[in-house]
């Protein structure tokens, strides 16, 4: 069954022409037909249109990395003329004129788009439900969210309707869905991959990554999508090791850190349990496990909850009904122009995060909570360059928790906000870290992370990879 | 501090018209999550510099013309249109 491989096996198998593009498309068509109507991940699925690309592939040969796999794309990232929604209402109907970075280079390397994936509106949540258009359920259990806000891709890439799906990641928006799915997720360093065309969140904290069910595909599409890019200020001229090489060297001897601190938060016992035997296994196959500490990371959320709003507030003031984008029916004058159509047009977690925002923006408050935050982010990022002088990587569960209920959490946001708690840290430090699946704990899976040193994605990938042959988390595939 | 006056007055700074029911609903959730966030102030940051991302590995670029959309791709997705114009309702009073 085609639906069940990997990226770097498919691509294989079509340079040696065994399998033709269209082949590969069709087959995972069929598999989003089964699956697609029980977990809700693509908000506009493009799988038609793949196809017939596909077909004009079929005609070719084979060049390119990617030459004929087909990706999924949540729905943040652009692609030129196709809808690009945010799962927001005030972009239900724009129409990018443009790729993003990261869609041209998968394009020059040959790859088609399944479709675009839902998410919590602009990507602010952690669940999916706060997409406006409906919510991603959890392929293992459908009655709990499948993480957020990147849910649809992660959903779509354990249900295997896609291969592989990119995701953005702002303050875990990769690695706790890719946890509470069952899949590996991966939030590169800041700056690693290109932001041009990723639409802007918190310019500081987000990033572009990826799902995937496979180290060595996750391997690939890195390789792809990495790079210098000069449409992105923040976009780093740092060398883009060949992964797919480096994900296949030794592990032993690799120093992991387990932050102590980590440990006092409110943790599920079935987390705790899975977490320590991953440890285990990791410390037979020659890791040193030791103790560190991260003093400051207690304070990680609160400084995300100013930062994170603050830069919101700023990035979502283009949606003014000017341009682009839904404007309101009925209005008297610009002034109400702009206040009815955002409040018509954005959903309660955005308009939260925008007054929050907006207040702690505001004069006379700057200092107080704005500098105030980045200044504890500053102590957030030496704790952790403190620690990697003693070890390469530091280890943590993903998430405290499974994966909850669906509206379990939705009336109050602080307790949302709390299933962040592992990944935010990642993100104010600009580090790169990965998820990847340790146990199944009553049927739903459980992830911990692996957080490296800055560009040092390669430690992470060797570790999953080497993951992967003692824990075949790839063959499991949810029952629906 | 986050009483029904301050949740207007930040949603007017916001550009938002909320309905009675979102001022109620935001008194309560914002309130609480400033007072969440207050936790900051056990920290003494008086002698911390403000987190900056490295800027060595992220050079200029020449700052050169090039090319852009043309005007029917820039303007496909504005909301109402006429004869190349974007249309906003009237600001200045004849």
């Amino acid at each position: 069954m085609l639906w069940k491989k990997g990226i770097c096996e498919l691509a294989d198998l079509i340079s040696k022409g065994e399998v033709k593009p269209s082949e590969i498309v069709e087959a995972f068509a069929e598999r989003f037909e089964e699956t697609e109507e029980k977990i809700k991940a693509y908000i506009t699925p493009t799988y038609e249109k793949a196809y017939n690309l596909a077909k004009k592939l079929d005609e070719k040969r084979p060049c390119g990395k990617l030459f004929g796999i087909p990706v999924a794309v949540k729905d943040n990232i652009v692609i030129k003329g196709e809808r690009t929604t945010c799962a927001s209402k005030i972009l239900e109907n724009f129409v990018s004129p443009y790729d993003a970075t990261v869609i041209e280079k998968l394009k020059k390397e040959g790859a088609l788009f399944l479709g675009k994936t839902n998410m919590d509106e602009f990507a602010m949540g952690s669940s999916t439900e706060y997409s406006a258009f409906f919510p991603t359920k959890n392929p293992w259990d459908t009655e709990r969210v499948p993480g957020g806000s990147s849910g649809g891709s992660a959903a779509a890439t354990a249900v295997m309707s896609a291969p592989i799906a990119l995701g953005s990641d702002t303050g875990g928006s990769i690695r706790q869905p890719a946890s509470f799915c069952g899949v590996i997720g991966i939030k590169p360093t800041y700056g690693r991959v290109s932001r041009y065309g990723l639409v802007a969140f918190a310019s500081s904290l987000d990033q572009i990554g990826a799902f995937g069910r496979r180290t060595e595909d996750i391997a690939l599409i890195l390789e792809v999508i990495s790079g210098y890019d000069e449409k992105d200020s923040t976009c780093a001229n740092v060398k883009v090791p060949p992964y797919r090489e480096e994900i296949k060297r030794d592990t032993k001897g690799i120093r992991i850190g387990l932050p102590t601190e980590f440990f006092e938060f409110d943790l599920q016992q079935e987390i705790k349990e899975s977490f320590y035997s991953f440890v285990k296994e990791l410390e037979k196959i020659g890791c040193k496990i030791e103790e560190i500490s991260l003093p400051h990371v207690r304070y990680a959320i609160p400084a995300y909850y100013i930062i994170a709003p603050a830069e919101a507030s700023s990035n979502l003031a283009r949606y003014d009904g000017v341009k682009y984008g839904y404007r309101t029916k009925n209005y008297k004058n610009l002034s109400e122009m702009y206040a009815k159509t955002r409040d018509e047009g954005f959903g309660a977690e955005v308009k939260r995060r925008i007054m929050l925002g907006t207040f702690t923006l505001s004069a006379g408050y700057y200092d107080a909570y704005y500098l105030k935050a980045m200044k504890v982010r500053k102590l957030v990022y030496d704790d952790f360059l403190k620690a990697f002088k003693r070890v390469d990587v530091i280890a943590c569960p993903t998430t405290p928790t499974l994966p909850f209920k669906l509206g379990e959490r939705l009336e109050n946001p602080i307790e949302m906000y709390l299933s962040d708690v592992f990944t935010v840290p990642v993100n104010l430090a600009g580090l790169p870290a990965i998820s990847i699946p340790v146990n199944w704990v009553k049927g739903l899976p459980v992830g911990a992370q692996l957080i490296g040193k800055p560009w040092d994605e390669a430690t992470l990938l060797k570790l999953s990879f080497v993951w992967e042959q003692i824990y075949p988390h790839y063959e499991k595939l949810p029952n629906l | 501090m986050v009483d029904r006056e301050w949740v207007s007055r930040v949603a007017k700074l916001s550009r938002l018209s909320l309905t009675e029911e979102e001022v109620n609903t935001f008194r309560k959730q914002l309130s609480d999550i400033l007072h969440f966030v207050e936790q900051l102030n056990e920290l003494d940051t008086s002698d911390v510099e403000p987190y900056i991302q490295e800027s060595e590995t992220t050079p200029m670029r020449d700052d050169k013309e090039k090319g852009s959309l043309d005007r029917e791709e820039a303007l496909k997705n504005a909301p109402q249109r006429e004869g190349g114009f974007i249309v906003v309702p009237r600001i200045v009073e004849v």
